[in-house]
This record gives structure tokens, C-alpha cells and sequence, in this order.
């Protein structure tokens, strides 16, 4: 298949292209969801993204938390935000650094002025926002202006065999136009860690990801009071036919097809070597990894199950595929490409990987995903360690 | 092209996993190895569910499972040809 070499994107002032063109409305902690879901209400072609966190964090965890706010701020499938905090110190800091971006950008704090007057002062900031998104068009913007990040979830073997290699074959295509490219899942990579550092491009890169899988693993041992087996693998990839987390790791692991990782990043940090593959440490748990990675400024998400995982991202669509013929059966509504053709082999992996790359193009070009025409809109801030 | 209700990854493999339905009990089923295309048959000795694996040889306690060409955990209970491979004989050797 010749592989168009554009798609048709939102080109943001920062020189990065958007998938999609949305108005976010940014709580920076838990006790302004309120104020900023009203507002959501309030003004059509707005969304909120509330969350549990953001009062009393501290030192690496703080800094988590600032990076993900930033960063999902920051993403080129967001046209402008407002961000609203209780106190206007933390909104500040947040504000500045998504303006750097040259996006319009507002911040609001409640403390002293109250819900109801900061919602109608909000609310006017949004309308402006969400009239002035409203006439921005679609342009024509390399393939390379994709970023595109994958998880897989609710795995089964059918993944290892053929939605993740399919996953794996469109990086292999796509990463010589000069996509950037990130996986995660950092636990789950857990009995293959020796043959995924191998895959990293310098020495360095390696080290770097021995060090944050090892890192990662002593946590999960410290933290463990049984074996894990009830975690991991969990119930569901347990009923699919997966045994155990070398398998599952196996399994997660083809995703990134044949190719090599240029750096690891921190959990929603931005990637600074240029294009290609990078390894992000993240959970394994499906809506915090894809919030992360949208942090990371990745603006659309591949996302492989077996079982019928159904997660959704506010900002960043997610494209599911599946390679198991009863779920892509029970489960339609969820599943954006069914490749159990692979299974039956009336489908090879290049045919399948030509086919994502035709689904991954439509959705960058503005066609809903599943998860967006049902409402999916998970956004989960990964915690650290306890509050102060 | 023989109906293949089993699919190996690597040659190396010691188990394959179903990819119909399920398979019966005493079934002669077609195996396809997707590393060199190579093709063979097994008789099952259970019913075994999609997605499910199968052994493609005879295990005792202490024995390594190989999927992917790797090490994907150990055999704790023994296990014949032709069985179910999953939770009740095959743990970990992570955790």
C-alpha cells in the first residue's frame, strides 16, 4: 500500500498539528471540578477535565502533577484552555507554561470570589475561547506531524498474536516517515525487561530503561502482601488465556513491531530527541497510561485489546482493534478495527497493519472513535505517594 | 490450506494457543507456526477454549514453558501432550 504522506490537522501556533480541536476547561485540583464542570455546561463546545488531585502534593509527586496539567494544556489537540484553581499561585504557574505554546490561555481562582461569580466570569472567558476555536479548519499537515502513543488492555493471547503485532507492523511503516512513536506500561513488561532493554537504541537508552524497570519493580515488591497473581495477570487476561506476566509481557511487548527506543521519559514528559520510538515509565492501568502520554503531547492513541477494554481519553482519541472474533462480535460498538481475519488467516499482518494505518488516518482527519461517540472520556492523574 | 485451529509463534515453542471457538476432546487439530509458515497436526486430550494453550509435549514439574521463543514461566503440576496449559500447572517465576 502507498502510505498517504499528510492528513488533514489543526495547526497550532507552536508549529505542532492537533487531530482535534477542543476547548478544555483545566481544574487544577479536586475542589474546582465543580466550578469548572459548570462552566462546561454553561458553554457549548467546551469540556472539563475533572480529577481527584492537586491539594497538598509534594516534591516529585507535585512535580507529576504540574507536568500532566501542563502537558495535557500543552497538547496540540487542544486549542485553548482555561484553567481554574483554587488559589492562584499553582494556576499561575500552570497558565505560563501553557502559554509558552502561544495558545490562548486564561486561568481563574475561587478563593475569595466563590463558585457562582467565578463560573459567570469564566463562563464569558469560555464562550470567547470556544467561538474563536470554533473557525479554525482543518489543514493539510505531514504524516509526521502525528504523534501517536499505544497501550494495549484487557489483553487475551489474541493480542499477543495478532492485534499488538499489527500495532507493531504500522510502527515499523510509519516510523520511517518520521512519526513519534511511544509505549509504556512499564509493570507489564515485567519477564521480557531483559529483551526489551536490548531494543534501546544507545547504551544509555538501555541503562536508563533497566534502571526505571527495576525501579518500578522494587516498588511492587515492597508494596505487595500477596504473590500478584490476582493483579497481574488480572482476571480478565487470566479468562482469555493468559497465565502469567512473562507471557503477557511477551505479548505487550510486539506492539513496538521491530523497532528500537531513542530515550526513556518520565511519566508525562515531552519527548526531546526528535522522531522515533520512546519508552514512557507509566502504570499499566489503561486510563492513567494514555492521560500521561497525551501529557507527553501525543495526539492520537492506538489501543489494542483482546477481552474488550473501553477506556477513552478527553483529548487524545483512542482507536481500538481487536483480534479476538468474540469480542469484535459482543462488543462491536467498542472496537474500531476488527483483525480476527488474522486468526482465521484470511488476513496477514501487512494487510492488517494497512488497515490501522487507513483507521489511524480517517480518525486524524476527524472521524469519531468508538470511545469518543460513546462518551469515553477518562482522565486520570497518576499519585505518586501520599499527600502531605 | 488446512483449517488451522492452533497457532504457534516460534519454532522453539513448546505450547500453541487456540484459535477457534475451542477444541474437543480427542480432536485431531491443525497446527500453523508463524515463524517459518510450517504446518502440523496434535490430538487434544481436553476441551480447550479460544485463546487458551495447549501443550506440544510432555511437561513435568519443574519444566519451562516457551512461547515466544522465551521463558514464560514454570510447570508445577506435570502436564501431557494434547492438554490445557494454564493457572492449575504453570506459575510465574517473577513473583
Amino acid at each position: 500500500m502507498d502510505i498517504p504522506k499528510s492528513f488533514l490537522g489543526y495547526k497550532r501556533e507552536n508549529g505542532r498539528a492537533g487531530t482535534r480541536n477542543h476547548v478544555i476547561i483545566l481544574p487544577v485540583d479536586d475542589i474546582s471540578n465543580a466550578c469548572a464542570e459548570a462552566v462546561s455546561n454553561n458553554i457549548k463546545g467546551t469540556i472539563a477535565l475533572p480529577h481527584s488531585y492537586g491539594r497538598l502534593q509534594f516534591g516529585a509527586d507535585l512535580e507529576l502533577h504540574f507536568r500532566t496539567m501542563i502537558g495535557t494544556g500543552k497538547n496540540p489537540n487542544v486549542a485553548a484552555v482555561i484553567v481554574i484553581g483554587i488559589e492562584p499561585k499553582w494556576t499561575k504557574r500552570i497558565v505560563d507554561a501553557i502559554a509558552k505554546t502561544g495558545k490562548p490561555v486564561e486561568g481563574f481562582s475561587i478563593e475569595g470570589v466563590g463558585d457562582i461569580d467565578t463560573i459567570a466570569k469564566v463562563s464569558k472567558k469560555a464562550q470567547e475561547f470556544s467561538m474563536w476555536a470554533s473557525e479554525k479548519q482543518r489543514e493539510e499537515c505531514p504524516i509526521s506531524d502525528l504523534w501517536i502513543s499505544v497501550k494495549c488492555g484487557e489483553s487475551d493471547t489474541t493480542s499477543g498474536l495478532a492485534s499488538n503485532p499489527t500495532v507493531g507492523n504500522l510502527m515499523d511503516k510509519l516510523e520511517p516517515l518520521g512519526v513519534h512513536l511511544c509505549f509504556g506500561e512499564t509493570s507489564e513488561l515485567t519477564g521480557a525487561e531483559n529483551v526489551c532493554a536490548k531494543r534501546g537504541k544507545t547504551k544509555e537508552a538501555q541503562d536508563k530503561f533497566m534502571k526505571t524497570w527495576s525501579s518500578y519493580n522494587d516498588f511492587i515488591l515492597k508494596e505487595a502482601t500477596n504473590d500478584l497473581s490476582e493483579s497481574q495477570p488480572t482476571a480478565g487476561n487470566i479468562a482469555g488465556g493468559l497465565t502469567t506476566i512473562e507471557e503477557k509481557a511477551f505479548g505487550n511487548f510486539q506492539k513496538i513491531g521491530s523497532r528500537e527506543f531513542i530515550d526513556v521519559l518520565e511519566p508525562a514528559e515531552e519527548p526531546s530527541k526528535g522522531k522515533g520510538l520512546y519508552f514512557m515509565d507509566t502504570s499499566s492501568a489503561a486510563a492513567e497510561c494514555v492521560t500521561l502520554q497525551a501529557a507527553g503531547g501525543f495526539n492520537i492513541h492506538l489501543f489494542p485489546t483482546g477481552q474488550g477494554n473501553i477506556i477513552g481519553n478527553p483529548i487524545e482519541p483512542v482507536i481500538k482493534l481487536t483480534a479476538n472474533p468474540l469480542t469484535a462480535k459482543t462488543m462491536s460498538e467498542h472496537i474500531d478495527l476488527d483483525v480476527s481475519k488474522i486468526l482465521s488467516r484470511e488476513m496477514n499482518l501487512d494487510q492488517a497493519g494497512d488497515e490501522l494505518i487507513k483507521a489511524t488516518l480517517k480518525v486524524a482527519n476527524g472521524r469519531l472513535t468508538c470511545a469518543e461517540a460513546l462518551g469515553h472520556k477518562e482522565f486520570v492523574m497518576t499519585k505518586l505517594y501520599r499527600s502531605a | 490450506m488446512a483449517k488451522t485451529d492452533i497457532i504457534i509463534h516460534d519454532k522453539k515453542d513448546n505450547v500453541g494457543v487456540i484459535v477457534v471457538e475451542k477444541v474437543t476432546k480427542g480432536q485431531d487439530c491443525g497446527c500453523w507456526i508463524m515463524e517459518n509458515d510450517a504446518s502440523n497436526n496434535i490430538k487434544s486430550e481436553a476441551e480447550i477454549p479460544l485463546g487458551h494453550k495447549i501443550a506440544l509435549q510432555d511437561f513435568k514439574e519443574g519444566d519451562t514453558i516457551i512461547k515466544y521463543g522465551h521463558d514464560i514461566g514454570k510447570v508445577v503440576k506435570s502436564i501431557k501432550k494434547g492438554d490445557h496449559v494454564h493457572v492449575h500447572n504453570v506459575k510465574t517465576k517473577k513473583w
